[in-house]
């Protein structure tokens, strides 16, 4: 790694502050993809500012048919929150979904959604949703938030503050998970909620996005042979050592189907 | 640099670190507990799991200021005086190790899994050794082993 300055921030005021005075800063979160990425000489911020502590981050709240999450709430809790367990199991799923023990112990939502790694599982959820982005300036949609690989809408320093997902009828979240690194060679999170029928597939593409196909043909008729043949667009697919372009959207395709059986399961 | 405060294993040590000093590095360089193992240095392989304030983490992808103030316990302050913790018994009593590198990591995860899930099903404790990697034991003997604790600490 090289040197850097660490500063723990006191307050988002006070982290706003640290990040608009220096302007090579970095947030840090959980560290589970920063840290990484230093160890590798990746980047080379001249400080970092922990916000993984800061209460005003965390929590987990049911606030108006939304549960709202704060960023720098970790895995873990989500995946064993009561709250969330009840209102929203699939997310409660999808964060149990998450790497290991140990990365769920430190890795929080904020800091996922910000990296918007392509196989990540977070953005799934957040797409299918509808949820929204509250940061230190303002809130985003989740269709404007992700922009493609390790991309999203956040300026330099905007600070991810929680996020507000719509809790749906029902929503179900299924991967195929890469058996080493446990990140998603293809994951989708199916929702029947207020913003209709939504499909949103990780890990496949280059970018989370949403299988349009499949939501029109499920809207129309909500069983497993609509999803029959339907076509899903090959150009963005991911294709290296793993698997091919054709492979992963087949597994895109099972995945959906496994999440569309998994919550028609449910009542 | 920065003056850091860790309590490890009971004790507290104040240290001067450099910020980007990783706590495995403080754990084993300033306090000589090399007990605590680095096996990839990449986040993968568990070998360097140890305790922060009660949850397993690994201390590979930590820094050590980010632990400042933390309570830390590592494979050296696990068990009581001579009397070995469950699941290093249960190590021992279903010889779960073989070359015995990842055996202190693959203990802190067990135990914090066990405080987390006292009465694991064979899928909850494949699902909570995922963080773990054994080159050669096999996890045939550890999942017995995961077990056997589950037993002991009854
Ligand atoms: C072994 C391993 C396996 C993993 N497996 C999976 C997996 O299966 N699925 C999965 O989804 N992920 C996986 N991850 C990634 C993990 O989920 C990380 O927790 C996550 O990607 C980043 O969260 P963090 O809190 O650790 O962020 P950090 O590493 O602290 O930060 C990541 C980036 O986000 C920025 N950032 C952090 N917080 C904020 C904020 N509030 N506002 C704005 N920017 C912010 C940082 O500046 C940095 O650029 C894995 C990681 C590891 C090490
Ligand atoms: S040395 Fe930390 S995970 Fe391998
Ligand atoms: S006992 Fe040798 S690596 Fe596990």
């Amino acid at each position: 790694m090289f040197q850097f300055n660490y500063v723990k921030a006191k307050s988002l005021s006070d982290a706003q502050a640290l990040i608009a005075a220096n302007p090579d800063a970095k947030l840090l979160s959980g560290g589970m993809t920063l840290i990484p990425t230093l160890k590798q000489r990746l980047a080379q911020p001249s400080h970092l500012v922990d916000i993984g502590g800061l209460s005003e981050l965390r929590g987990i709240e049911v606030n108006d048919a939304q549960l709202v999450i704060g960023a720098a709430t970790r895995h873990h809790d989500v995946a064993t929150s009561p709250v969330v367990k009840k209102t929203l199991p699939a997310l409660a799923s999808l964060a149990y979904q998450i790497g290991d023990p140990q990365v769920r112990n430190r890795g929080t939502l904020g800091g996922s959604i910000a990296n918007n790694d392509p196989a990540a599982d977070y953005p799934a959820a957040v797409l299918a949703l509808d949820a929204t982005i509250v940061t230190n300036k303002r809130e985003i949609g989740a269709s404007d938030f992700f922009q493609g690989m390790f991309a999203t809408a956040l300026e330099e320093g905007e600070i991810v503050v929680r996020v507000r997902f719509n809790i749906p009828k029902r929503a179900a979240y299924e991967k195929f998970a890469h058996p080493a690194s446990g990140y998603a060679m293809a994951g989708v999170f199916v929702a029947d909620g207020s913003a209709g029928l939504r499909v949103a597939v990780t890990g496949a593409a280059s970018g989370v996005f949403r299988w349009s196909e499949a939501e029109q043909a499920l809207t129309k008729k909500l069983n497993f042979a609509a999803l029959e043949g339907l076509p899903l667009d090959l150009t963005n697919m991911n294709e290296d050592i793993h698997a091919t372009r054709e492979y992963r959207a087949n597994l895109a395709r099972v995945m959906t189907k496994r999440a569309l059986l998994n919550m028609l399961a449910q009542k | 640099m920065t003056k850091i405060e860790l309590t490890v294993n009971g004790t507290t040590h104040s240290r001067e670190v450099e910020d980007r000093a990783l706590l495995v590095d403080v754990l084993r360089d300033h306090l000589q507990l090399t007990g605590t193992h680095i096996g990839c240095d990449t986040s993968q392989c568990g070998c360097c799991t140890v305790h922060v304030d009660g949850r397993a983490v690994k201390s590979c992808t930590m820094l050590a200021v980010q632990a400042a103030g933390a309570d830390i316990v590592t494979i050296e302050g696990l068990s009581n005086g001579d009397q070995l913790h469950p699941v290093q018994q249960a190590f021992t009593d279903c010889h779960a190790l073989q070359c015995g590198f990842c055996t202190p990591g693959m203990i802190m995860a067990i135990s914090a899994f066990l405080k987390d899930n006292p009465h694991p099903t064979d899928d909850e404790i494949y699902h909570g050794l995922e963080g773990n990697l054994c080159r050669c034991t096999g996890y045939i003997n550890i999942v017995k082993a995961v077990k056997r604790s589950a037993k002991l600490m009854k």
